[in-house]
């Protein structure tokens, strides 16, 4: 499903440059779910942009479902998120002025989709996310937790191969945290790929796999016990 | 292509930041409120300059005499210089190539009276190629023919508004018009946009008038147009060259001012027209200034307007968005703000100048002020134009925007 060798980022600061990714060599299959755990200033949130294609690595390889991803132009960049890749925020990342069903819509929107059809379909998994009822509803009058189930209705409109979640739970109470991992592990049940950044250690002990990083680096790469989220509930 | 989606897109965006948009919208909309009254106000101007000088053609030259200042080849100063038929017959054969139209004048004054209204008018006598000369325009009947001048008939042709002191809820075509005690039918009723005095005289053939009028062929002055093909120095050059050959026939000395007098409309024309092209300088300048300072505020607007959604521009690219796409919605709704703004400023300005100001400024020399409709379609490209121009910078900016960035940026 996706490859990473040898991958290495640095941002310039002033005069200097501050190597953030010191060859980074990771590969996950199709079905895992992964948290990436790492101390603020490890790099955890680099190599998810990366990945998520948001930002580019210096050197190295990515290959995403067989797609060498190198030197992508802005359009292809484009088309390649919106094909392969759904987002998850910490701060949920919704569009304030549109509701619920438009930002759900929205990625199919990009995706030339006809309006009638991008509805059904957003209404669907709005649906699934169990936000029917709220659905002309705009963000500011929705909750946290429904906020999140919103956006995560909106990564999964356009149905992506690789879910990546950057601190999902970061912004929610832990009830709903728990919530929210809940609905993550039963799309993972459902097929989905999902890559999370984490550093909530009972968050990353719900996925199946952690990842550590520090200072650049791969420090510890574990299958681990999933811990069920239904049983905080 | 319409893309209906797009459309629907920019629309959101603009109802849903109604103040942002207004305020935006504000800016060139007063920007065009102020072009056009200040357009409208000097095409007024313009207007009353070219009013002035409607009555009469630009290109025409008049040929008048008195009495001479200087003695000169035996004769004593004071003579009284006499204009008579043959001097008219002369200039017309010796400058025949330049002259456009010709007349000899003979003028009098006039007790009309027909039944109970009397009134006193000037009387003119002419060829038919006086109302050339003087732009008269006949709105009923005909004007004054070679047939009238070969058998010097009584016949006259009225101004509008002598037909309206004598002839009360009648029309004047047909009737007989008492002057000085001889019956004269009028033929036609002509008006002129000289002004009041331009429509209180009577024209007849100046045959008549010589008849009539102490039964000699003197004339008074003679009119005549140039060949619109001279330019402004042929045109100077010709009607000098007219003085000093009209001197030598009357045996007048170069130096006198008086008893030949040529007077070329060019010199009045020539001095109008600079100053008109001064005036349109002057407000194409203002105008493009105050355009320009409304394009620089939407621009300003616009990129203020990025900065603010960039978090949304970079959800919107996380989501798939192409910069082609960003930058259509940027550009679009810089464009549509600017055009719907920019015609609201239009149409109030032009409804200012039309109901506000109207005729009320006519003191103040301004006639008629408006724009054209040429002017509105240019505006409305220009407009069109000046969105594209003050929303390609932002938006080219939001196209540039890393998400990244954007989305770290809470």
């Amino acid at each position: 499903m996706l490859q990473i060798s040898q991958l290495h980022k640095s941002y310039p600061i002033g005069d200097s440059s501050l190597h953030v990714l010191k060859g980074i060599d990771l590969s996950v299959e199709e079905g895992e779910m992964v948290a990436i755990m790492g101390s603020s200033g490890s790099g955890k949130s680099t190599l998810l942009n990366i990945i998520g294609m948001l930002d580019e690595a210096d050197s190295g390889d990515y290959i995403l479902d067989g797609l060498k991803i190198k030197d992508l132009t802005e359009k292809k960049a484009a088309v390649y998120r919106n094909k392969f890749l759904g987002f998850i925020f910490q701060s949920f990342n919704l569009i304030n002025y549109k509701n619920a069903l438009e930002n759900v819509a929205l990625p199919l929107y990009y995706q030339g989709m006809k309006r009638k059809e991008r509805q059904e379909l957003a209404m669907y998994h709005l649906e699934k996310v169990g936000l029917a009822n709220w659905a002309h509803h705009l963000p500011k009058e929705l909750s946290g937790g429904q906020k999140q189930r919103v956006a995560i209705a909106r990564a999964l409109a356009a149905n992506p191969k690789l879910l990546l979640a950057d601190e999902p739970t970061g912004a929610l109470d832990t009830v709903t945290s728990h919530e929210i991992m809940a609905f993550i592990q039963q799309l993972n049940d459902e097929g989905k790929t999902i890559l999370m950044v984490t550093h909530e250690e009972d968050i990353a002990n719900m996925c199946k796999r952690i990842v550590r990083l520090r200072d650049g680096v791969i420090i510890e790469d574990t299958k681990v016990e999933q811990v069920r989220a239904e049983q905080h509930v | 292509m319409f893309d209906l989606d797009l459309w629907r897109e920019i629309f959101q965006s603009i109802n849903k930041n109604r103040t942002r948009s207004l305020l935006s919208g504000f800016t060139v909309a007063f920007a065009i409120l102020l072009f056009t009254i200040l357009f409208g106000i000097a095409n007024g101007l313009k207007n009353t300059f070219k009013e002035e000088f409607a009555d009469t053609a630009t290109n025409a030259i008049f040929v008048m005499s008195g009495r001479t200042t200087v003695a000169n080849e035996g004769y004593q100063a004071g003579r009284q210089i006499q204009f008579k038929n043959e001097d008219y017959e002369y200039i017309k054969e010796e400058f025949k190539d330049k002259i456009e139209f010709i007349t000899s004048v003979v003028m009098r004054n006039a007790n009309a009276s027909y039944r109970n209204e009397k009134n006193s008018y000037n009387l003119v006598g002419v060829y038919p190629d006086y109302q050339f000369v003087e732009k008269n325009e006949i709105i009923e009947g005909r004007y004054i023919n070679k047939n009238d001048l070969d058998n010097e008939t009584k016949v006259i042709v009225i101004g509008r508004l002598v037909e309206e002191d004598l002839f009360i809820n009648e029309s004047a075509i047909g009737k007989y018009i008492n002057l000085n005690g001889i019956q004269y039918k009028v033929v036609g009723i002509f008006m002129d946009e000289g002004g009041d005095n331009e429509e209180r005289i009577i024209y007849m053939p100046i045959t008549t008038a010589q008849r009539v009028y102490g039964n000699n062929d003197y004339v008074n002055r003679i009119n005549l147009t140039y060949s619109p093909d001279l330019n402004y120095d042929e045109a100077l050059g010709f009607s000098s060259l007219l003085t000093r050959k009209l001197k030598t026939r009357f045996s007048v000395a170069t130096t006198d001012q008086r008893a030949i007098r040529v007077f070329n409309m060019a010199e009045g024309t020539q001095q109008v027209d600079q100053m008109t092209l001064g005036l349109t300088v002057i407000i194409l300048v203002i105008g493009f200034g105050t355009l320009i300072a409304g394009i620089v505020g939407i621009s300003n607007i616009m990129i203020f307007i990025v900065r603010e959604r960039t978090k949304e521009i970079g959800i919107r690219k996380a989501l798939g968005a192409t910069p082609r796409s960003i930058i259509s919605i940027i550009l679009i709704e810089s464009i549509l703000i600017t055009t719907i703004a920019g015609y609201v400023g239009l149409l109030i300005g032009v409804g200012v100048l039309e109901l506000v100001v109207g005729d009320k400024l006519e003191v103040y020399f301004i006639t008629n002020p408006g724009v054209s409709y040429s002017l509105l379609i240019g505006a409305t490209l220009t407009l069109i134009i000046a969105g594209a121009i003050a929303g390609y910078l932002p938006a080219k900016r939001a196209s540039e925007i890393k998400p990244i960035v954007a989305l770290r940026n809470d």
